[in-house]
């Protein structure tokens, strides 16, 4: 397999377009939810102009709660969407812990410069991502929602404290 | 009279020839390289260009023979780089069509049109005699851009109104990314100070009408600055015939190094006008209280210029000159046309600007139905193509036309038609690839 073609997997080339997940409004992205349990954040990568506003909410009962679901709006390159999407499935049910985890293995995987082999139980189909690492260039745009994500979680997390 | 247009249907006897181009690719080290396995096809001129044997080993004979300071010491080594620098400064203002004294270096065209925004800038708050007034802005007044700038020449005037209290306007497009004449008409009026447009958009590859655009502005008395990033590398420049009062450019884009660029100004304004960055080699006398400044070209290169760049550029602007601009302009035009009528063949791609047929420069940029112009790109560089994509640094002109990036292909004198046909080749593949084909609106 080229290089190409393991960053383009099928895998990937099928979050891009399914995009699970994308389903915030435009009126819930243009204002910062008010109540408990509720993050959200704005990523912009102003060199390719791609964008994300993703919103995470935890279940209803403090900040131990699993993550209910992760909702985003965005526009941007196949490797920047499917990693949107697939984080919004992995994140689903995960424990706050669980998805610091996965965000922080995420990012060493993928500043690896292709070094690093994906831990599968940990990161499920963003393994697939794997392949990016070796395209420096498009580290960020992987990294898009995940950024967005811990932000989120922060906000969320310290919320409901 | 100057010749500025590059008709599509570009007279073969003008333009380089196959034979010829292959002998100029051979004076470029870089272009002979393998890049993934395959030859580099290098379509990405618009954002720099490459740099032929004579630009180099000039620069690397400056420094193993002339290098010191220029324009001080008493030294042999001073004396020779003093003429070096100066006579790079007389070939490159003969090039643009300047006299000597009416080229200023700069980095590049960004410093040019910030040197520019900020001398009036400092005439505007007074910080110099009389003859300054000329170039201040204040409340009412107006500055006009267009809709297709760069934004090295747009936010340059955001920031200069903003400190005025002068307004910002601009020259819309029309779909075919034309100026809409009509409306710089009744935009250009008593109000407007200045004038700045680009003489060729970077992404639309239009060839902006200047002597309309300086004859609306001449009846209203406005300053015209012309940005000449894209056109001075491309098309054959006479700034004196073009009648600006003002243009920049940059010397990587058209063969030299980075790091060095010009602003040719008319002499009396730039001896009219305040300085921007000052310091030392720019004065006559200084007490702890005030200075006084040279004329221009000095009065504007405080401190330590780029001698070897300057040196470089000159080298290439001879070897442009030798080669011959509308040469190389009209064989550009052939490679525009061959882009754009066979990308506009491709079913999902979009060519943005002018249509097949219409004069363009040497360029095209496009949007792929259903891949983002980062997966275009990528998809490229895999078959060893060097494009560009994203915005451009055109964000406003991106929004007009209702997209967020495109992929740009831009050509230079040393690109074969057979590197834009593995190009087109290549496009053609995209969409199957990422399973766009067939979605998204086709053609």
């Amino acid at each position: 397999m080229s290089s190409l073609d393991a960053m383009y997997q099928q895998l990937i080339l099928e979050h891009a377009k399914a995009r699970s997940g994308a389903d915030l409004s435009p009126d819930e992205a243009a204002a910062m939810p008010e109540q408990a349990g509720v993050g959200q954040c704005h990523q912009l990568n102003p060199v390719c102009g791609d964008e994300i506003t993703l919103r995470l909410e935890l279940e209803p009962g403090g900040s131990e709660s699993n993550i209910k679901a992760v909702r985003w709006q965005g526009e941007g390159c196949a490797i920047s969407m499917a990693s949107a999407s697939i984080l919004s499935e992995l994140s689903e049910g995960a424990s706050p812990a669980e998805l610091d985890e996965m965000i922080g293995h995420f990012r060493e995987l993928m500043r690896s410069r292709g070094r690093l082999e994906p831990d599968e139980e940990i990161l499920g189909d963003a393994a697939a991502l794997a392949g990016v690492a070796k395209y420096p260039a498009r580290v960020k745009c992987a990294m898009l929602a995940w950024v967005a994500a811990e932000d989120a979680l922060r906000q969320a997390v310290s919320a409901s404290s | 009279m100057v010749m500025v247009s590059t008709p599509a249907s570009a007279d073969i006897q003008v333009a380089l020839s196959d034979v010829e181009v292959l002998r100029i690719r051979n004076d470029f080290p870089v272009l002979e390289q393998e890049v993934n396995g395959r030859p580099l096809v290098y379509l990405d001129s618009g954002a720099t260009s490459q740099n032929p044997r004579s630009v180099l080993e000039a620069e690397q004979e400056f420094y193993e023979l002339r290098n010191a300071a220029v324009h001080r010491g008493a030294h042999h080594l001073a004396v020779q780089a003093t003429d070096a620098f100066e006579d790079a400064r007389a070939t490159v203002a003969a090039f643009i069509g300047a006299a000597e004294d009416e080229l200023v270096w700069t980095a590049n065209a960004t410093a040019g049109l910030n040197l520019l925004a900020y001398a009036f800038s400092n005439a505007s708050i007074g910080s110099t005699g009389a003859d300054a007034r000329r170039f201040a802005l204040g409340p009412g007044d107006e500055v006009v851009v267009t809709e297709m700038e760069h934004h090295a020449n747009l936010i340059p005037w955001q920031e200069l109104c903003r400190r005025t209290g002068a307004t910002l306007k601009f020259i819309p497009i029309d779909d075919d990314g034309a100026l809409r004449l009509e409306e710089a008409a009744r935009l250009i009026t008593a109000r407007t100070k200045v004038l700045a447009f680009t003489h060729a958009s970077n992404v639309l590859g239009t060839i902006n009408p200047v002597s309309e655009l300086v004859g609306l502005a001449r009846e209203v008395g406005a300053l015209v600055v012309l940005d000449a990033c894209q056109s001075a590398p491309h098309l054959p420049l006479d700034f004196k015939a073009l009648d600006v009062d003002f243009a920049v450019f940059s010397g990587h884009k058209m063969l030299a190094p980075t790091g060095i660029g010009g602003v040719y100004g008319r002499r009396e304004l730039l001896n009219a006008m305040p300085p921007f960055l000052t310091g030392g080699s720019m004065i006559t006398t200084v007490t702890m209280d005030k200075a006084d400044y040279l004329p221009a070209p000095q009065r504007f290169e405080a401190g330590t210029q780029p001698i070897s760049q300057a040196v470089a550029l000159a080298a290439a602007a001879n070897y442009l000159h030798e080669t011959g601009m509308e040469r190389i302009a009209g064989w550009e035009a052939q490679l525009g046309q061959r882009l754009v009528n066979g990308l506009s063949a491709i079913d999902g791609v979009r060519v943005v600007g002018p249509a097949a047929g219409v004069e363009r420069l040497g360029l095209a940029a496009f949007d792929v139905a259903g891949v983002h112009a980062h997966d275009v790109g990528q998809y490229l560089d895999s078959m060893g193509i060097a494009v560009r994509v994203g915005h451009h640094c055109a964000q406003p002109l991106h929004r007009r036309l209702g997209l967020t990036a495109t992929t740009r292909a831009s050509t230079y004198l040393y690109n074969t038609t057979e590197e834009v046909d593995f190009l087109l080749e290549a496009v053609a593949q995209v969409r199957p690839y990422f399973g766009a084909a067939g979605s998204g609106d086709s053609k």
